[in-house]
């Protein structure tokens, strides 16, 4: 079976068959995420404020679907450096290195929009609690790996090192979705996962979906165009070694 | 040669040299100068000195790993040792193990037989001596080998210094959380042992004592290839 999975993304490990592929991809995706998004804030636009935050409880609907994203980002460099190290494709590295500042940027907007919301809301900029204090540690994680692809000279040496920092890192994640659960401090726990009754009114939760949807069509869209530039900047080095 | 026999000649020989490179001074005067500036910047009072010298220490042993990183890897990787190393008749990972039970032995331990002259400084209670040891002990192990993780990840990057720190520090949060919890409740009931918090920082040093050389192993042969 490891054979098959092997063929089919042998398909696309040609940069070239590649590129075609994301050239007729990239206006779609861009428009679909433009367009979410547009939906999504008509409908922030059109929430009724909240009976005890007002209208600062707006904030949510970025702060919460950029968290989900900055967890999403970190989970696709995981997996996309497990395609690059066991099924061997090249553009795993690529599409690894394209999506890190992307979810090094959701992360920062979370944890931005997180203390302009915290400060009005608890009374302060910053906690030092489970879920603020693991969601600061996965942008440094974001930072080290960012760094580690700058410090090595040698791209096929970075990305192996990268790949192996991306695994030991994924440790993070699950402690940054449960350390709510787990340590009941301020922060308030998961109100949507509960699938069979969430604790959000259709009020709120509807535009919070759309909104996430948006993001994560923002976030593909984003990280679509970034593989392109880093498919198109190792074919430069690749000519520049030539030279 | 038997490869434990090799194991064995090989932790020797890194042993002699952690001592007889001059290792452990810089870290440990390190360690000193770090407690002396304490009470200079949070000033001279003693109740305050003692509430925040467990803590403190912890903060300062592990600044103290980080300083010690840079010498696992670097000057084996200049000179050529570390590719000998790898074509030893043994596990790659048990090279690494015996490199950094050397390292563990030769700098480490001395660091923490220190502890508690430093605490003295800072007014330590003496019924917080045992609980501190206790914790930085089962939390030694971990600090070291996720440390490792990071020097491997960095050899042979020019000036590695700041990025080893970069990549290390968020391995060792969730250490030092478990470490200051185990330490905080310590405190609270002084004279007792807070078995279930200690024991919880030895399962991640002895996971991390498990899991860490497979992942530094892959990280070495990434970066001399």
């Amino acid at each position: 079976m490891l054979e098959r999975l092997e063929n089919l993304s042998a398909l696309y490990a040609n940069p070239h068959r590649f590129m075609k592929l994301a050239a007729r991809l990239h206006a779609p995706v861009w428009s679909v995420a433009l367009v979410v998004l547009a939906l999504g804030l008509f409908m922030v636009s059109g929430v009724p404020d909240d009976y005890q935050q007002g209208a600062t409880v707006r904030i949510m609907f970025v702060h919460v679907p950029a968290a989900w994203m900055a967890l999403f980002a970190y989970s696709f460099i995981f997996f996309a450096s497990l395609v690059a190290v066991v099924l061997r494709h090249p553009l795993g590295y690529l599409a690894a290195r394209a999506a890190a500042p992307v979810g090094a940027v959701f992360t920062l907007v979370a944890l931005v929009t997180g203390a302009l919301w915290g400060q009005p809301m608890w009374g302060t900029w910053w906690v030092w609690d489970a879920r603020l204090t693991s969601v600061l540690v996965l942008l440094f994680i974001y930072l080290g790996y960012i760094a580690l692809w700058e410090a090595i000279d040698d791209y096929g040496r970075a990305a192996r090192a990268t790949s192996i920092l991306a695994f030991v890192g994924f440790v993070n994640v699950p402690i940054v979705k449960f350390s709510v659960d787990w340590w009941n401090t301020l922060h308030q726990p998961a109100s949507v996962s509960r699938f069979a009754r969430p604790a959000l009114h259709a009020d709120f939760l509807y535009p919070l979906l759309v909104m996430g949807v948006a993001f994560l069509f923002l976030f593909l869209a984003i990280t679509l165009t970034r593989l392109q530039m880093e498919v198109l900047r190792q074919r430069l080095r690749v000519r520049q070694s030539e030279i | 040669m038997s490869g434990w026999r090799i194991l064995q000649a090989l932790f020797a020989r890194e042993l002699r040299l952690v001592l007889r490179g001059g290792h452990l001074m810089p870290v440990l005067a390190f360690v000193f100068i770090c407690v002396i500036l304490m009470p200079f910047g949070l000033g001279p009072e003693l109740s305050l000195l003692q509430r925040l010298a467990p803590g403190l220490l912890w903060v300062i042993m592990l600044m103290a790993v980080l300083l010690s990183l840079d010498r696992m890897f670097q000057a084996d990787f200049e000179d050529g040792g570390l590719d000998q190393l790898m074509l030893l008749p043994v596990a790659l990972e048990g090279v690494i193990m015996a490199k950094i039970s050397a390292h563990f032995v030769g700098i480490l331990m001395p660091v923490l037989a220190t502890m508690p002259l430093a605490g003295l400084l800072l007014n330590i209670r003496a019924d917080t001596v045992m609980p501190m040891l206790a914790t930085l002990l089962a939390g030694a192990p971990a600090l070291v080998m996720l440390g490792a993780i990071g020097a491997a990840l960095a050899v042979g990057v020019r000036r590695a210094g700041l990025l080893t720190v970069l990549i290390v520090t968020p391995l060792y949060v969730p250490v030092i959380v478990f470490g200051a919890g185990a330490l905080a409740r310590a405190m609270a009931a002084p004279g007792t042992l807070d078995v279930a918090a200690i024991a919880v920082l030895g399962l991640i040093s002895a996971a991390s004592i498990f899991l860490a050389p497979p992942a530094i192993a892959a990280a070495l042969r990434a970066g001399l290839r």
